[in-house]
């Protein structure tokens, strides 16, 4: 039915003006109800993480907004010093609860999405730049420029990605840029497979041959005029590699190779989950897994949408 | 065939090179002086020096990558840092419970996926059909961190019906005393990704002209699914598998972790919490080198199940 409807639309406005492959994407995006409410949620989180980081004080703040010991500091206190008055009333509750040392789960929540967006964002980012760099390079050049960054790829590929992970953390500082920095060194590889397969398809299209006659450099052949072709792919790779970070940062920061102590994140918070949960603190995991479920969720349906959006040719 | 295996095994030989030099200039340039961590409270500039002599860190970059390559041919990696145990030592006895645990849960979400995506894709377009995908998008949303926790806490701790953690000597009592909860979670992880990349599979070949043929002659459903599609689909199924190895790896380790068991996923975080270089480079090699033949067996396999594919 839909793609009935698209079609007809295609046709029509090919009549009358060609359309550029993005706009056409995203009128095809606009109809796909699931992929625009993905598409606001991430947009969500990703305003979420850019306030957060705007407001950002110190952590100790953290400790003063609430005090679940409030009730009983005050009775103690009122048993040394019968008849003092209080001064500032501190929160007896907080909307969803507190964690094993008293700090607000929300705000604590709030930042750990900042943080854990924060490196999945630009981790997967400078992945793209990497496998996009190198892929254009290998792809264009071939020859023994490609041999090299091949052998490159199967260096990187035949480690399995936990080890990479874990031998790249080891020998680094915690902190986000290392994290960023750990992510990018560790998955630009299918960025690079998928750029060199299609730089090596272009580079002798019609196009190209073009630009050559017209006497344009290598870079500007790359950059300029095969890159803006196949950057659709990359769109639907930046999200595929977002997801994937997110839960490796999960990880990462459970196992203690994450995220500053002075930081929170997803798995940091999720590292102090065994131990509550004996005390029957359940609250804590509940809240950090409905969010990273939902902006997970969304990603991936995102992704979903994006691909079908941006290549109608795929079912 | 043979010359195919001889020309991929001969191709390995510059990637592992390549892993080589890269592990070296992670824990050699990067990684920093590791002496200073062994000396710990003892730190005097004599004891740095007689550390760092054992360890053969005083020799040059090149002599050092050269010992570390004969270490590699001939699979001797020295001593533990921190435990003095040797490496092959360490590696024999724990490779055996990481094994068992990989294996059996590749097994069994192997079966239970397949099940699923079977009917899944018979089913195409239903309401079931897309109940399961839905179901089945959400759970690969939460962490495998949070299916261990929440799982350990609420089968192990609050229902007792399984151990919490721990690992026996016997091989029938870890398969049917320790394993069963890592499994179970280990199932709950893997099996919504696999049924929906299986039922891709299952989905593009029931749409073949080959069906539609099979149902013409008047074959039973069930015959049409269990022998004409399964076959084909499982084709990709098979090479999806074989080359699942580093996913299961990353899994495993964490199962280990909470778990208890000790296997090679427990080791390489120990090895990682106590800085003991040797450790990880072995068991790093010794896994770079399962996933490459992992790899060349997917390859043969896929072979061997559709003709139709030649070797290059």
């Amino acid at each position: 039915m839909t793609s009935q409807t698209d079609n007809s639309n295609l046709t029509d406005e090919s009549s009358t003006q060609s359309r550029s492959l993005r706009s056409l994407a995203w009128k095809r995006l606009k109809k796909d109800r699931v992929g625009m409410t993905s598409l606001v949620i991430v947009i969500f989180f990703i305003l979420l993480s850019i306030v957060a980081w705007a407001s950002d004080e110190q952590d100790d703040e953290l400790f003063d907004d609430a005090d679940p010991l409030a009730a009983l500091l005050a009775e103690a206190e009122d048993n040394a010093e019968q008849y003092e008055i209080e001064e500032e009333p501190k929160l007896e509750t907080l909307l969803l609860g507190s964690d094993g040392r008293g700090r607000d789960i929300l705000q604590k929540t709030l930042k750990g999405t900042s943080v854990s967006v924060t490196v999945a964002l630009f981790g997967s980012f400078c992945a793209i730049l990497i496998g996009t760099l190198l892929g254009a390079i290998s792809g264009y050049f071939g020859k023994w420029v490609d041999d090299i960054l091949m052998w490159f790829y199967s260096i990187f590929t035949s480690i399995p990605d936990m080890l990479l992970l874990l031998s790249f953390a080891v020998v680094f500082q915690r902190g986000i840029g290392t994290l960023i920095l750990i992510f990018a060194l560790t998955s630009w590889t299918s960025v690079y497979r998928l750029m060199r397969a299609e730089f090596m398809k272009h580079k002798s299209r019609e196009y190209v041959q073009a630009a050559d006659a017209i006497g344009a450099g290598g870079s500007r052949k790359m950059f300029l005029h095969i890159l803006p072709n196949v950057s659709h792919i990359l769109l639907v790779q930046f999200s595929i590699l977002t997801v994937g970070l997110i839960k490796s940062e999960v990880v990462l920061s459970f196992l203690g190779f994450g995220v500053d102590i002075k930081q929170t994140s997803w798995g940091a918070m999720l590292a102090e989950v065994p131990s509550e949960l004996l005390q029957g603190y359940w609250w804590q995991m509940v809240t950090v897994t409905v969010f990273m479920s939902i902006l997970v969720t969304a990603f991936s349906l995102l992704t979903d949408s994006l691909r079908d959006a941006l290549d109608p040719k795929v079912k | 065939m043979f010359s195919y295996i001889i020309r991929r095994v001969w191709q390995m030989i510059p990637t592992l090179f390549g892993v080589m030099l890269l592990l070296f200039i992670l824990y050699n340039w990067v990684g920093g002086d590791p002496s200073y961590i062994l000396a710990g409270k003892s730190l005097s500039n004599e004891a740095l020096v007689s550390i760092r002599a054992q360890l053969g860190l005083d020799k040059s970059q090149v002599e050092q990558f050269l010992i570390f390559t004969k270490q590699v041919m001939t699979m001797d990696f020295g001593t533990s840092w921190s435990t003095q145990q040797p490496v092959s030592s360490i590696i024999n006895n724990r490779i055996g419970p990481s094994i068992m645990l990989i294996l059996s849960w590749q097994i069994i979400s192997l079966c239970f996926s397949l099940l699923f995506a079977a009917t899944v894709a018979y089913f195409n377009g239903s309401m079931y059909d897309r109940a399961v995908t839905i179901l089945s998008t959400i759970a690969m949303s939460i962490s495998i961190l949070v299916y261990i926790i929440a799982g350990q806490y609420f089968l192990a701790y609050k229902m007792q019906w399984f151990p919490v953690f721990g690992w026996g000597d016997g091989f029938w009592e870890n398969l049917f005393i320790y394993l069963p909860l890592p499994l179970v979670i280990g199932l709950a992880v893997s099996i919504a990704p696999d049924t929906r990349f299986y039922r891709t599979c299952f989905v593009e070949e029931m749409n073949h002209d080959y069906v539609r043929t099979a149902r013409a002659k008047g074959l039973s459903e069930q015959k049409i699914m269990l022998k004409h599609v399964m076959r084909n689909a499982l084709i990709p199924i098979v090479t999806s598998v074989m080359s699942s190895l580093p996913y299961m790896i990353t899994g495993s380790v964490l199962m280990e972790r909470f778990f208890g068991i000790p296997g090679l996923g427990n080791e390489i975080l120990k090895a990682v919490d106590s800085s003991d270089f040797p450790v990880i480079k072995a068991i790093t090699i010794y896994l770079v080198i399962a996933v490459m033949v992992f790899n060349l067996l997917a390859d043969l396999i896929y072979k061997y199940i559709d003709p139709r594919v030649q070797l290059k």
